[in-house]
């Protein structure tokens, strides 16, 4: 049955691809906002940390990118497959129930470790990012095991949001976290009653940890912000399985 | 031994009763239509028969297993009322999907070939018609070679030619040895594919019999007015 695991997650890349609401967004956004931000604006350097803007937004900007692929693809992608009964076709067939998720996952993560590998490129040839081959290395397997939590988050998202409500729900929670997190603009800039806010965000732990890899001076541990990944996936994990057993009894016909 | 059975079953959800005690049993190579108005609980049924909602009391098997094994799962096929289906892939692309899900499925051709895609198999489905749509959505039911199908109000929303030209795949599935139960609110469609016909209301089976059988009860002088005057009777019990 290895067999249908591979041909869930072929298809699943294959369906993406062609779905260009999806595609373009989570490719196009975090590119744009990394070309404005740390391209033509970033020539400074991080007051206090001796780095460049489009080195730093490297890591936050690589963070949105892998947050934005795997919240669509799981908060938009199961709210309109399990609304419009798409996701009952498939369970009343003898696909294995896992391979569902498992390709969602390795096909949002695969989305997303596409748009780091566009991130990293724009800051080595037009950034001006010089790093040693270790620390490309650490930073996008960093941005790309992040990717957990976030599907986890997805994945709660679409077992409550309505099959039409979901993109508008998934934004709502995506761009405000995005920003308070400080992956727009640095956690140092934010206006201090939002730092306050930034540490319940699990975006602002991942980016934390992204930052760590640069050597920029972070808020916390690196232990304390895995940890609290850890606990946000175990939590919208629960939330998950939650929404799903109560779709299972609610719907009649 | 039935190759489908639901034994004195019911299912609430919440206060609704959707389904109060309802025995009915598929036997193989049968085509047996549950026909009822718009939630008399013909989905319900299907879905405690698919596994997909656990009913409140009662016993439930396919083929001797419970509706929720993979066993089960490896031996039927099922067409459910579904608003919308992934649209970016190709019609071929949705067959192979699913074909692996299965250790013995038909070649794909012969998929195509049974379901009437044959030609169109690199389109995308969401450039596809109603009726096109609905062939593929019969070719994912068939594609594992199941000896049982489920078909949920196969035909709503397609023109005559194409409801027409979905009974005859229906038919030759039939005429290979396979069991099918559909549900409908059509009564030409019951009348003319069906061996048997159960007639369920208010989530009970009311009338059950041969199109012919189910045509004589009342006055009636074709089954759509024998089918008004079950209904009428049996609400009036309930009353």
């Amino acid at each position: 049955m290895t067999r249908a695991y591979w041909m869930e997650t072929k298809f699943e890349f294959l369906k993406h691809l062609r779905m260009k609401s999806y595609s373009l967004s989570t490719i196009a956004f975090p590119l744009m906002f990394y070309c404005f931000f740390g391209l033509a604006m970033g020539r400074g350097n991080i007051p206090g940390a001796p780095l460049a803007m489009a080195q730093y937004l490297l890591a936050t900007y690589g963070a949105f990118a892998i947050i934005g692929a795997t919240i669509y693809a799981f908060g938009v992608g199961v709210a309109v497959e399990r609304g419009l009964g798409w996701l009952q076709v498939k369970r009343a067939s003898p696909m294995p129930p896992a391979a569902y998720f498992a390709a969602k996952g390795a096909v949002a993560t695969a989305f997303g470790a596409i748009v780091v590998g566009l991130l990293f490129a724009l800051g080595a040839f037009f950034g001006g990012v010089v790093m040693p081959a270790s620390q490309w290395v650490l930073l996008g397997g960093t941005l790309i095991a992040g990717a957990v939590p976030f599907c986890a988050l997805g994945l709660a998202i679409g077992a409550f949001a309505g099959p039409n409500s979901a993109p508008a729900t998934v934004n709502m929670i995506y761009l405000p976290m995005s920003f308070c997190a400080g992956l727009w603009i640095p956690y140092e800039f934010l206006p201090s009653g939002l730092k306050q806010v930034a540490p319940f965000l699990p975006a602002y732990h991942f980016s934390q940890l992204a930052l760590a890899v640069l050597h920029v001076p972070v808020q916390g541990t690196t232990i304390q912000h895995v940890a609290a990944l850890f606990a946000f996936t175990l939590i919208f994990a629960g939330v998950a399985w939650l929404g799903n057993s109560r779709e299972r009894e609610k719907m009649y016909g | 031994m039935p190759v489908a059975q639901l034994q004195n079953v019911t299912k609430s959800y919440g206060p609704i009763q959707a389904l109060r005690g309802i025995d009915l049993a598929i036997e193989a190579g049968e085509l047996v239509a549950l026909l009822g108005p718009n939630g008399a609980g013909k989905t319900t049924a299907v879905r405690v028969l698919l596994g997909l909602a656990m009913p409140t009391s009662g016993q439930t098997t396919i083929f001797n297993k419970p509706p929720s094994s993979y066993e089960a799962k490896l031996q039927r096929g099922a067409l459910l009322q579904v608003a919308k289906v992934p649209e970016t892939l190709r019609v071929r692309e949705h067959i192979e999907l699913f074909s692996s899900y299965y250790p013995n499925p038909l070649p794909i051709a012969e998929t195509l070939a049974s379901a009437g895609l044959t030609g169109i198999e690199n389109r995308l489905f969401g450039e596809l018609s109603g009726g096109q749509k609905q062939r593929v959505l019969f070719a994912l039911a068939i594609c594992g070679n199941p000896r049982l199908l489920f078909l949920d109000e196969p035909t709503v929303g397609l023109d005559v030619e194409a409801r027409r030209a979905l009974w005859s795949r229906i038919r030759s599935f039939v005429a290979r040895g396979g069991s099918v139960l559909l549900t409908t609110h059509y009564l030409d469609e019951a009348d003319a594919l069906a061996n048997r016909i159960a007639v369920i209301n208010q989530g009970r089976i009311v009338a059950e019999g041969t199109p012919a059988e189910i045509k004589a009860r009342g006055a009636a002088t074709g089954l759509e007015d024998a089918f008004l005057s079950i209904m009428k009777e049996t609400e009036e019990v309930a009353q």
